[in-house]
């Protein structure tokens, strides 16, 4: 969806401010947000893609004046109604008013050490490569209202396949529900004036990861 | 005075009361561990791991091992999910990480334009102006200035290159070895590796600013 998370490119945000010896998390909520997503994915509830497209369907401007952790939180909230897990009564209420349903698994202490890592992407491929390293591909000019991972910046441009990244889980599909419709993925490379024109470092160049649907030979 | 301002105002006079945020996460979780859903324990082992284990320190011996030894230094850009594993600093690494070598005539530099991705397991958790709308907004069109805000300055013919996130890869990035290091043990050069210079917002640090 062209929605206001797809950031790239956008001018008005001012400067990056790094602060100083950071902390993992600024505030405890931040921790129990992260550790609940990372709990609950373990049970199976949603896949990465979901959650990134519950954080998209924020309104832009809750999504905006939301810290990262907040946007977390508010997706879950949205995914865990949709789901029907967990109703808006209940967290207003602050108590669980129904039973839970059965979950796939339940995430133990024990269990931790195990899912620091994330899942694996890579599923096995259902058909041959569409483009090898060195193809000059353009990006289609879509504009789905569902989640995608092409960003609105590198949509309609010319570049240059650099990598075959293997067959991986496709975003698109996945996210609404429409399965994992694995895709190759090519990491392509763009001129910074194919993307900016004019205006751009000439010796710019800026890469997205880009699956096999995205594109067409150019 | 309007009722927003007056209930700030009460806000502040209250200290100890929790923010919409504290009261928000305290219902949720007491929601999903009352239906079962999760287990209370199981988030304080997940916040320990990401507070204490998981960081950049795991990156910065991956570099200084890369710095040190110019076999693995060819295994990781090949293949830097295998190469990390076989290192051994960490047990299970996500199946697709991609090390990129800056050079003084190339610039790396990682962002995610769309959320946030970030190699979690070799730089932990990302900091929060990774996350924000100024990088995501400005490194993929201006990153000579975000530099800048860094405090890096790069010379004019060093090319920028920018990696966007947009899949399950992850990226880190293999910074320029200062130069004066020659002799220094891993651990030593494990030391000069920052967070920043693995994200390419940063570079290494010189051995005159390390103890």
């Amino acid at each position: 969806m062209d929605g206001v998370h797809d950031m790239g490119g956008m001018h008005g945000f001012g400067k990056v401010e790094p602060e100083q010896d950071e902390p993992v998390f600024h505030d405890d909520w931040e921790a129990r947000t992260f550790a609940l997503y990372r709990a609950m994915s373990y049970a199976g509830v949603w896949v990465i893609d979901q959650a990134r497209f519950a954080r998209e369907q924020l309104p832009p401007d809750v999504y905006l004046a939301s810290s990262y952790y907040k946007k977390w939180e508010l997706g879950m909230e949205k995914q865990l109604a949709e789901l029907d897990l967990a109703g808006r009564d209940e967290l207003a209420a602050g108590r669980a008013l129904r039973p839970g349903k059965p979950l796939k698994r339940k995430l133990s202490a024990a269990e931790v050490p195990n899912i620091i890592t994330r899942g694996s992407f890579v599923r096995p491929a259902q058909k041959p490569a569409r483009f090898k390293p060195g193809d000059r591909v353009h990006t289609k000019n879509i504009h789905p209202k569902t989640h995608t991972r092409l960003p609105r910046y590198a949509r309609d441009k010319v570049g240059v396949v650099e990598a075959l990244r293997g067959c991986h889980v496709f975003p698109d599909t996945v996210a609404i529900g429409k399965g994992e419709d694995p895709q190759w993925l090519y990491t392509v490379l763009f001129d910074g004036r194919e993307l900016w024109g004019e205006s751009a470092e000439p010796s710019l160049k800026v890469s997205i990861e880009a699956f096999e649907p995205y594109l067409e030979p150019a | 005075m309007d009722q927003k301002r007056e209930h700030h105002h009460d806000h502040d006079e209250h200290g100890s009361e929790l923010s919409e945020m504290q009261l928000r996460v305290r219902a949720l979780e007491t929601v999903l561990t009352e239906k079962g859903y999760i287990d209370p324990a199981a988030l304080d082992a997940v916040i320990e791991a990401y507070e204490t284990k998981i960081g950049p320190h795991i990156g910065a011996r991956v570099v200084a091992k890369a710095w040190s030894d110019p076999s693995f230094k060819r295994a990781l850009l090949d293949e830097a999910t295998k190469a990390v594993l076989a290192l051994g600093v960490i047990n299970r690494v996500g199946d697709h990480l991609i090390a990129v070598e800056n050079t003084p005539k190339l610039h790396n530099m990682i962002v995610c334009t769309l959320c946030s991705c970030y190699p979690w397991e070799v730089l932990g958790l990302p900091p929060v102006w990774y996350k924000s709308a100024p990088y995501r907004s400005r490194a993929v069109n201006d990153p000579r200035r975000v530099l800048a805000d860094f405090g890096v300055t790069l010379p004019a013919d060093t090319a920028i290159r920018v990696w966007d996130s947009t899949a399950e890869t992850r990226f880190i990035v293999l910074p320029m070895r200062p130069k004066g290091t020659e002799g220094c043990s891993e651990e030593k050069l494990a030391s000069l590796v920052t967070r920043d210079s693995m994200i390419g917002t940063g570079l290494a640090k010189q051995l005159g600013e390390v103890a």
